[in-house]
């Protein structure tokens, strides 16, 4: 039972992983640039989608696809800032909101229309289904390590760009006070876009795993969104390492309550959320 | 920042010998400037030449800081030209102002309260000219900000913040630098060692434009004054030639 249930939490752990790839764009968007990204799974959902195009119609290599598509996710992060949200960013709260959730219905609408409602799995090939034995009980699937030994990578990376070099700190300057920004002589539509474009980046990393991991279909972005949104707000806004541990909490919550009924799972990652979120409204690790 | 000496040098002489040495460095030109439908600058016209020390006086709401905001970019709607260094600005983004030549250090000081020390600094060379004055001078200026380098700027003093708003400016190698009420809510010592650089920052050749509300003190250090009321100019010239009951009344126009 206690090695049962240890591989569940190791299980989580490895889930939390996946969660905190969606969820660490999102953390940049809501923790630094300070608007709600509605579209952010859809978006995510839209990068698989294009990967499927160009595996299984084209006939490129997963890997290769995934080089190929993370210029696009950039260009298309900073484009998206620099000519949609730039625009209502800096007004009401719900403008961004509603843009957001206008783009995400676009997003599921366009999908549906061009690949059919299907739900959909890119081949991984053989790392999908190998795994490590280490004995009592505990068995490690050599994808989900891969995937959660990225997203550590990716969190250090972005901790990186965001707390140690300019760009990060024009960036964390146009977060501070747009207006100051701007009065300096900051190029602060660009420093966002930029920094969207980075947010996009990791979209479509995440969109690469998760498109070999689990099914994925045009409405898959909304249930991905909220995963990721407890994620940020239980580790804290602005801090990248807090959501890759709100990631993991999640996943380990959900990875246990599966343990004691399947219909569990998803609830019992919310139900931690809410509990925590009640302790600590701020999160576990704010900046 | 990265500058050697020697181009820091050849950059002087260049300056010296710049072919409209003669023409000032700054001219506003029948300068009016709107929020809307008011007008908080009405038809000015104001010079400012390299190495010279000009100060704006005049009671709150008198266009001051409007003018600062027109000169940097920021202003609503202008009508009027402002020229700098041969060129007209009507056009130009903040950003290329700024990287022009022309550094604010803005009322309230806009620092980035997250950021370190270093940082907010660096961001002023960044924005700038990219050349001449380095970190190791601002902090030759203001010793306590090497100190205080890895620090966020909200952990700073009120004084100490206004030493960084400074540096960031200098650091952007400015032309023209453009003061907004340096010495606002500051303790007199503070503002007294913030006034004491302004001769050194004349003497690099830079034009500096004051705006204040403390006459005695920006009387003291400028060459020449404007005093604006109700977005007029309503007395010019330079402070030793006009007696100070004739200031203030101008100032308060009475």
């Amino acid at each position: 039972m206690a090695g049962a249930l240890a591989n569940q939490i190791i299980q989580g752990i490895l889930l939390g992983g996946l969660y905190a790839l969606f969820a660490v764009g999102l953390s940049l968007s809501v923790g630094v640039m300070r608007f709600v990204n509605i579209a952010h799974g859809d978006l995510i959902v839209l990068v698989s989608f294009l990967l499927l195009s160009l595996t299984t119609k084209l006939g490129v290599p997963l890997v290769l696809a995934t080089v190929i598509v993370l210029p696009v996710t950039f260009a298309g992060g900073y484009l998206l800032q620099r000519l949609l949200l730039q625009r209502v960013l800096g007004q009401s709260v719900l403008s961004i909101v509603l843009v957001t959730f206008g783009l995400s219905v676009i997003v599921q609408n366009a999908l549906q229309g061009t690949y059919g409602a299907d739900t959909r799995l890119i081949p991984g090939g053989a790392i999908v289904t190998a795994t490590i034995h280490l004995g009592g009980g505990i068995n490690i699937g050599v994808l989900p390590l891969v995937i959660f030994m990225s997203a550590v990578a990716l969190v250090f990376a972005l901790d990186l760009v965001l707390y140690r070099t300019r760009l990060g700190a024009r960036i964390r300057a146009v977060s501070d006070n747009v207006a100051s920004a701007n009065l300096v002589g900051l190029k602060s539509a660009h420093i966002y876009a930029v920094a969207m474009g980075i947010v996009g980046v990791t979209m479509g990393i995440s969109a690469a795993f998760m498109s070999v991991w689990t099914n994925f279909d045009p409405t898959s972005g909304p249930s991905r969104l909220l995963v990721a949104f407890e994620a940020v707000v239980l580790g804290g806004l602005g801090s990248l390492w807090g959501t890759l541990a709100g990631g993991i909490i999640v996943g380990v919550a959900q990875s246990i309550g599966a343990q004691f009924d399947a219909g569990w799972q998803l609830l019992a990652g919310h139900l931690v959320f809410l509990a925590v979120f009640l302790i600590r409204p701020q999160g576990l690790f704010p900046k | 920042m990265r500058a050697s000496r020697k181009s820091i040098s050849a950059q002087r002489e260049m300056r010296v010998t710049s072919a409209n040495s003669h023409a000032p460095l700054l001219s506003v030109e029948r300068l009016s400037v709107f929020y809307d439908q008011f007008r908080a600058v009405d038809a000015i016209d104001l010079t400012v030449g390299a190495g010279e020390i000009v100060s704006i006086i005049g009671a709150n709401g008198a266009g001051k800081s409007s003018l600062l905001k027109a000169i940097i970019g920021q202003a609503d709607r202008i009508e009027g030209t402002i020229r700098y260094d041969g060129e007209d600005l009507a056009g130009r983004t903040t950003p290329e102002i700024v990287a022009k030549g022309i550094a604010l250090v803005p009322e309230g000081r806009r620092l980035f309260p997250s950021l370190s020390v270093e940082e907010n600094l660096h961001i002023g060379w960044e924005v700038g000219r990219r050349q001449g004055l380095g970190l190791s001078e601002v902090f030759d200026f203001f010793p306590v900000l090497k100190e205080r380098r890895r620090q966020k700027a909200r952990e700073l003093s009120g004084g100490q913040q206004q030493m960084v708003a400074f540096g960031r400016a200098l650091l952007a190698d400015p032309k023209l630098l453009l003061c907004d009420e340096i010495s606002l809510g500051l303790a007199p010592v503070i503002v007294d060692s913030l006034y004491q650089l302004i001769p050194a920052i004349k003497q690099r050749g830079i034009g500096i434009l004051i705006v204040e509300q403390d006459i005695t003190r920006s009387l003291a250090v400028a060459d020449r004054f404007y005093c604006l009321l109700e977005g007029k100019v309503t007395l010019a010239g330079r402070p030793g030639e006009t007696s100070r009951d004739v200031v203030m009344q101008h100032y308060f126009g009475l």
